[in-house]
């Protein structure tokens, strides 16, 4: 499904991060393979480092830390936020909303939206596009879109499929009405048949947790993990992105009347660099414009991946210059999502740790 | 180019035996993993890029499947 939009931006993007730093060498004897084989596997997947929440820290508690820096340094105004967006699959509860929550602990005004969404490796793109929606109101004038998830104490420590990359970390974009008339572009795609590609089997209402669900059982590969773990079905993921992504940027950029050349950036998930790079030679991308140093240093944190890459790669850059930035995310869904914008002129783009 | 990709499984898995006609994938004697891995060194030890989309457990199933994806993928 295409979207367009006229007269929104990007102002801000913050990038929380756990102060935590796990290498993959320290968890490489939980993993039931061979240590060559493992060491392998890290260079051509590119793990390396990846930041995990603290024992008791929430998704929403990154979220709270974010804010708060931005309040404390002037960089948002409190009364100005006319909606504010959280985008996980980690929420704090079932019920309430943890955007209400957040709400609630800074005092925000009343007359505003809270709005949960559950997406993951393509939340950002969903969730800028929500914002975008909403910004389409004469009431809404800023937006806070806040991406977070803390999914490392629902992975087996000893699945090797996923553990290595899986990452814990939050992002607040500011996303705001503007005077610039330039097209942004959109494309959303779901396919709901291959939704059990990623998943976590029990603590829902269909599959409570019991003892039962927490028992770890081995798989063909030799990785060990219960029904409360997080499961992925790598091949199916892999096929997925390899067969589906391309054709969206093709289109995205057909739509934008863009070809590759003129994009400065593509910004987009991180889940391996392998996959990374084999998108970026489907779409002819040449890698230094598609930067895939964030599973290596930070791991994948799913929607938080491309906003982290975008103050990771440009920082102060993006502060003062501006850039045509294709983004992309898929993942759990399955969904696979694409945004084209010209980005530029923030009042902050960086990453603090908490 | 058939003796090459045994070597490069057999230093990939010790374990097996290569030159035996099976479904590598069907006896369990890859893994997704393994997979990876070999599209790896079959990039460097050919110099080719291997399509995204043909990385499917199918094509490196046997010695022939391997043979002909590297074809397709243009190596003489």
């Amino acid at each position: 499904m295409d979207f367009k939009f006229k007269n929104k931006k990007v102002s801000g993007i913050l990038t929380i991060l756990p102060k935590r730093v796990v290498t993959f060498e320290e968890e490489m004897g939980n993993y039931n393979f061979p240590e060559k084989k493992s060491l392998r596997l890290k260079k051509v997947m590119g793990y390396n480092t990846h930041r995990v929440a603290a024992e008791g820290q929430c998704s929403s508690d990154f979220c709270i830390a974010g804010l708060q820096y931005l309040f404390d340094n002037n960089l948002l105004n409190k009364d100005e936020i006319d909606a504010l967006l959280f985008v996980s699959q980690s929420p704090d509860y079932f019920m309430p909303p943890t955007s209400n929550l957040i709400q609630g602990h800074f005092g925000l005004k009343h007359d505003m939206i809270c709005l949960d969404i559950n997406q993951g490796c393509a939340g950002f793109e969903i969730g800028l596009i929500q914002a975008f929606m909403l910004l389409e109101q004469e009431s809404v004038h800023k937006v806070v879109l806040m991406n977070a998830d803390v999914l490392s104490p629902k992975v087996s420590i000893h699945d090797r499929n996923s553990k290595p990359l899986i990452g814990d970390a939050a992002a607040v974009t500011i996303v705001e009405k503007g005077n610039d008339d330039k097209e942004i572009f959109c494309s959303v795609n779901m396919d709901g048949t291959g939704a059990k590609s990623l998943m976590i089997p029990a603590g829902g209402f269909r599959m409570p947790c019991t003892e039962e669900t927490a028992v770890e059982h081995e798989d063909e590969a030799g990785n060990l993990r219960s029904l409360n773990n997080l499961v992925m079905q790598g091949d199916d993921v892999f096929n997925f992105v390899q067969r589906e992504v391309p054709p969206m940027i093709s289109h995205l950029l057909e739509r934008s009347g863009f070809s590759v050349e003129d994009i400065d950036w593509f910004m987009f998930h991180q889940p391996n660099k392998f996959m990374l790079n084999k998108l970026a030679d489907a779409i002819g991308v040449p890698y230094e414009k598609m930067p895939s140093n964030i599973v290596e240093n930070f791991g994948n944190a799913s929607g938080v991946t491309v906003p982290t890459t975008i103050s990771y790669n440009l920082g102060e850059r993006l502060e003062k210059e501006s850039f045509k930035v294709c983004m992309a995310g898929f993942g759990v869904g399955l969904t696979w999502s694409s945004i084209m914008m010209e980005m530029g002129s923030l009042k902050f783009n960086k990453i603090i740790e908490f | 180019m058939k003796e090459k990709i045994v070597e490069i499984l057999t230093e990939l898995r010790p374990e097996f035996d290569f030159t035996e006609e099976v479904n590598f994938i069907e006896e369990g004697m890859l893994d997704s993993f393994d997979i990876v891995s070999l599209v790896d060194e079959l990039e460097t030890n050919f110099n080719v890029k291997i399509d995204g989309v043909d990385i499917i457990p199918e094509n490196f199933s046997s010695i022939d499947s391997i043979e002909t994806l590297l074809k397709k993928n243009g190596v003489a």
